[in-house]
């Protein structure tokens, strides 16, 4: 049975995307460890409530690591300290009694703030929409083996599949470069036989949507992939890269 | 143009400009190693690079890299901060796994073509361009034109002031936090890395960057304590300083 804490929480609040956020310290009491970051943050909203006091902003949807939408910039980490892990499956256990907890929205360019911890992520649909899909009619299930792909390269796919598009890499990159994104979203298409078709189409439009929506320039610091709650590898940024340069010089 | 207006781009020039600028630091640092073996020897290198065509190409080849390197990093950092925000985390931790001279590179960058500047203004305003200056009509004294490539005196006249010694070590071990991040870095941006890759690269890049900067280092330590072929020349020249 985990222990129960009380804790300092330092939560940046802020009206709306024009208006000028501060922090705001709660006292939060006797939170059970085994209560999710975000149930932690129901029961402040709750309080607040309860007081008559506007709730906090936060994005949260499947609570359970596979949507994408919870964001939050934990001390210093988006998704918090734990590795491998979202925001909606980090515990309070992480914590220590009297721990002052500072929660942040993810600060990008590319991310405006809409109101206190929710950010604007269209960014990145708008980049999917620029050349993130196969738009030839593949049919139905091919037959198993007739199209044989190999296991390594099934795998290296898969794993840049993965990729549930958080933003957490620009939260994490002192660039707001969304090139961990954006190669894994090129490298799952680029690896299989049905996406090889468009590979070069696809990797040019990603980029410029990129660039245009004023996301920054890798610098390979590899922050990204440390902080990536899926743990993409920046393999898939050398994929890029490479997909990229061929890409423009058969132009 | 592409390597102007795509992010990707922009870091192909800083790799390819960056991996050249390392071939030169290797040739660089091998031939001022022949100044501890033989000062005379070092001294026929310094004749062979003097003010002939091949070498001015080289210099103005080289100079291009640099003045490219030096004003794309400027251009992809304020591109970098502008596409981070004005708003700062209030905590920031740096992650496991990111090295601090990769968050750093434009600082060291800067504190590398500073110390350029130093090495221009100690070895190349007194070789190359006064023998360039001369070539082309102007007075130059001819006590500098005598020495243009004496660069042993050179080495042993800078490095046997503990100021300029301690300034060079500073440069040096700047350039090599520098290279530790810069040699895998290009390599992953050209796109020629993966998950195997990448562990050969980071050692590839840790080596090379050691292996130029004891290079030069051990040129340093042999010009300021007076060793090898240079504690020779420190007696033949006394009072140079």
């Amino acid at each position: 049975m985990d222990k129960n804490i009380s804790f300092t929480l330092k939560v940046w609040r802020q009206r709306g995307p024009k208006a000028k956020g501060a922090f705001e310290t709660y006292q939060m009491k006797d939170i059970p460890g085994d209560t999710s970051f975000l149930e932690m943050l129901d029961i402040l909203n709750e309080q607040l409530v309860n007081e008559n006091k506007e709730p906090i902003a936060f994005d949260h949807d499947c609570r359970e690591g596979i949507c994408g939408m919870c964001s939050l910039y934990v001390n210093g980490h988006p998704h918090g300290p734990a590795t491998g892990a979202t925001t909606c499956q980090l515990y309070m256990r992480r914590f220590k009694d009297g721990d002052t907890i500072t929660v942040e929205p993810w600060r990008s360019a590319g991310f405006p703030v809409i109101r206190d911890l929710m950010v604007d992520r269209t960014a990145f649909d708008k980049i999917q929409q620029a050349g993130g899909y196969v738009s030839i009619n593949t049919g139905g299930m091919p037959d198993a083996n007739a199209i044989p792909i190999g296991k390594d390269i099934a795998e290296e796919a898969m794993d840049a599949a993965a990729c549930i598009g958080c933003g957490a890499c620009v939260a994490a990159c002192k660039n707001g470069s969304a090139m961990l994104f954006v190669s894994a979203k090129v490298s799952q298409f680029a690896l299989l036989p049905q996406g090889k078709v468009e590979a070069k189409k696809r990797v040019k439009a990603m980029v410029a949507k990129m660039d245009e929506l004023g996301f920054g320039n890798c610098t390979n610091t590899r922050a990204c992939e440390a902080e990536c709650p899926k743990c993409v590898s920046i393999s898939n940024i050398a994929r890029l890269n490479r997909e990229f340069i061929k890409a423009k010089l058969k132009d | 143009m592409w390597l102007s207006k795509s992010s990707v781009g922009r870091k192909v020039v800083m790799s390819v400009s960056g991996a050249a600028l390392v071939l030169f630091l290797l040739f660089h640092m091998s031939m001022n190693l022949v100044a501890i073996f033989s000062a005379e020897g070092y001294n026929m290198i310094c004749e062979f690079l003097g003010a002939n065509w091949y070498a001015l190409v080289a210099t103005a080849g080289l100079a291009a890299l640099v003045v490219l390197h030096f004003v794309y990093a400027f251009i992809l950092t304020m591109q970098n901060r502008k596409a981070r925000g004005s708003q700062r985390y209030a905590v920031a931790e740096r992650p496991k796994g990111v090295s601090w001279a990769s968050q750093n590179m434009l600082v060291l960058g800067i504190i590398v073509i500073l110390g350029m500047g130093l090495h221009l203004f100690n070895f190349w305003a007194k070789m190359q361009l006064p023998e360039v200056l001369h070539m082309m009509g102007m007075d130059v004294e001819p006590n500098v034109m005598f020495n243009v490539s004496n660069g042993s005196a050179y080495i042993v006249s800078t490095f046997s002031c503990p100021v300029y010694a301690a300034l060079y070590v500073v440069w040096l071990v700047a350039l090599w936090f520098h290279l530790t991040h810069g040699i895998w870095s290009a390599m992953q941006t050209l796109g020629v890395n993966n998950k195997v890759w990448f562990c050969r690269w980071k050692m590839i890049g840790n080596v090379v960057s050691t292996i130029i900067v004891l290079g030069f280092m051990a040129v340093v330590v042999a010009g300021y304590f007076g060793m090898g072929a240079l504690g020779k020349v420190a007696l033949d020249c006394g009072a140079c300083c």
